[in-house]
């Protein structure tokens, strides 16, 4: 089968690409006078205009139950998945038997926010947060510890969905 | 030394100080104004962070430039290497010397001084740094200098971008000022004369340039363009294709040499433009302005001197943000099979022209300027239809050759 080459042939008459200059000239001119488009970020937010996807995968947040505990029953399964290997998770035991993290650290440094360990998560504890302000003044900072990750406020991801790829 | 001559003297220094100064503030705002417009153009607002709407930009700017490292690339030519950006930067600050910026002023004082002695000035003083004889000509040769400026740092970079940077600038401004000298010679014929102050003062009289030489205009404008490798004729430095050409491996402030050098150029030129065809400090509509100087006349000239100037700086950057590059073949068919050509006959032309009038007995003035505004405008059109017809991108003509 041979390469179809398309051949795109140019307007012969009535093209004079001295008007189409000044045409593009004209028209860079009106766009002088546009309403301009810059959200002056820091100072103005305009959330009513513009907010991020609902899917967004931000950094992390782990859901408490109603005595304000974590979720998490140690499972295993979130630093199993992980791909950046960036959570750290030591299971403890109660009297009970009930397993809780003893220690539970997201490195968000190593995090590559695929959103596996919110994905394979059976107790819905770990997420992912659609938030993006994250500055620190320290690398250490970036380790965010289980008291850390509970007291986050900010919306949770909502994942890509296969059976609803469109999220409508 | 006679009081006379230090007077002279002082004025002199006063005047290199305050122009000098004056151009490079003006360098650094009009670098403000190429983001700030390219932004409006774009609808965006640019730089607008530092100082009222940004305005102290260039020297947050010029901050960074200073404390950055200077790296040289290892095998470069060191001397070459670090010689270049002064022979950018110079040629383009000198150019302004010899561009009238006001009326003259009168100045006069009579004063003593401790170990130096009396100054003595009475008349008056021409605004323009050095009102030198050859005029333009000074210009074009000095112009030419900073080429050389390009060309030795794309040579001494040792850096493959950079060498081809500096070929394709040697090549287009060596076309090119061949299109604007020939250009500028229509001015000469016009004014009987090359010193700027004189070509103002001409235009003053009768009328501007830009009406009877309206072909020379375009030209002049056209190969300023590519004088100062300007979109759409920035090959040079084609940031898409040749990483900024000449001064990839430039860093700090001798990148900022390069910098300030090509804006310099940019406002120079765009003087050049305001003086040659626009009437320099000429306020138009009015005659007041070729009464006695005065302080406010001065003042009121440099206002009109500076708003004209300001205007094609302001075309330049427009002009930047709207079109696209051109191929290297179509530049060089531009400025040799398009441009020079049409120097040449546009010169014929208007010798003729103004022969004829001559024969006439038809003496400069309106009636003058008129007529050879007439004979401009089947020139203008000839010129747009061949470069139409012939495809000033010469795309057409050629596929039309090879498909057949």
């Amino acid at each position: 089968m041979t390469i179809a080459v398309k051949v795109v042939r140019r307007p012969e008459r009535n093209v004079s690409y001295l008007r189409a200059s000044l045409k593009g000239m004209a028209l860079t001119f009106r766009h002088l006078f546009r309403k301009k488009v810059t959200m002056q970020y820091p100072e103005e937010t305009k959330e009513d205009e513009w907010s991020i996807s609902s899917r967004w995968r931000g950094t992390h947040r782990m859901l408490t139950d109603e005595q304000g505990r974590a979720k998490c029953v140690a499972c295993g399964l979130c630093p199993q998945i992980c791909p950046a290997n960036c959570i750290k998770l030591v299971p403890g035991e109660d009297e009970e038997g009930h397993r809780y993290p003893l220690i539970y650290e997201i490195d968000e440094f190593r995090c590559v926010f695929c959103g596996y360990c919110q994905e394979v998560c059976p107790e819905e504890a770990i997420h992912v947060g659609v938030h993006y302000e994250n500055a620190e003044f320290q690398r250490e900072r970036f380790v965010y510890d289980l008291e850390r990750l509970c007291a986050q406020t900010h919306p949770v991801s909502s994942l890509w969905d296969p059976a609803d790829p469109r999220g409508e | 030394m006679t009081p006379e001559l230090k007077g002279f003297l002082l004025l002199a220094a006063i005047k290199v100080v305050v122009g000098f100064g004056g151009l490079l503030l003006a360098v650094a705002l009009v670098t403000w104004l190429e983001r700030r417009q390219a932004g409006f153009h774009q609808d965006r607002l640019g730089p607008n962070r530092v100082g009222p709407k940004g305005l102290f930009q260039p020297i947050a700017d010029g901050i960074k430039n200073f404390i950055k490292e200077e790296l040289v690339p290892a095998d470069a030519d060191k001397f070459l290497f670090l010689i270049a950006p002064a022979l950018v930067f110079t040629p383009a600050l000198l150019l302004f010397a010899v561009i009238p910026f006001a009326a003259p002023l009168p100045v006069s004082f009579d004063f003593e001084l401790p170990v130096v002695g009396r100054f003595v000035h009475d008349g008056v003083m021409p605004m323009m740094v050095a009102d030198l004889p050859v005029g333009l000509l000074f210009v074009l040769a000095i112009s030419s200098i900073g080429v050389y400026g390009i060309v030795l740092a794309g040579w001494a970079s040792n850096s493959k971008y950079s060498f081809l940077g500096g070929l394709r600038s040697s090549a287009q401004m060596v076309s090119y000022e061949v299109a604007l000298g020939l250009s500028v010679i229509s001015v000469f014929i016009l004014a009987g004369d090359v010193t700027l102050s004189g070509i103002v003062e001409n235009q003053q009289q009768k009328l501007w340039y830009v009406f009877p030489l309206a072909l020379g205009f375009a030209l002049f404008v056209v190969s300023a363009l590519a004088e100062t490798n300007r979109l759409p004729f920035d090959l040079p430095e084609a940031e898409s294709e040749l990483v900024f050409g000449y001064h990839t491996e430039y860093s700090a402030m001798k990148f900022a040499m390069f910098f300030l050098g090509e804006y310099a150029a940019l406002i120079t030129m765009a003087a050049l433009m305001a003086t040659l065809f626009f009437g320099g400090w000429d306020i138009p509509f009015t005659t007041w302005d070729e009464s006695e100087p005065s302080l406010l006349k001065t003042a009121l000239t440099f206002g009109a001197f500076a708003t004209k100037t300001v205007f094609f700086v302001f075309m330049y950057i427009w002009i930047r943000w709207s079109l696209p590059r051109f191929r290297y073949d179509q530049l060089m068919a531009l400025g040799w099979k398009v441009l020079l050509p049409a120097a040449l006959s546009y010169l014929m032309l208007l010798s003729g022209a103004i022969w004829a009038l001559e024969q006439l007995g038809i003496e400069q003035g309106p009636l003058y300027g008129f007529i050879l505004c007439i004979v401009n405008l089947p020139a203008i059109y000839a010129l747009f239809w061949v470069i139409d017809s012939g495809r000033l991108v010469f795309g057409q003509r050629l596929q039309r050759r090879t498909m057949n």
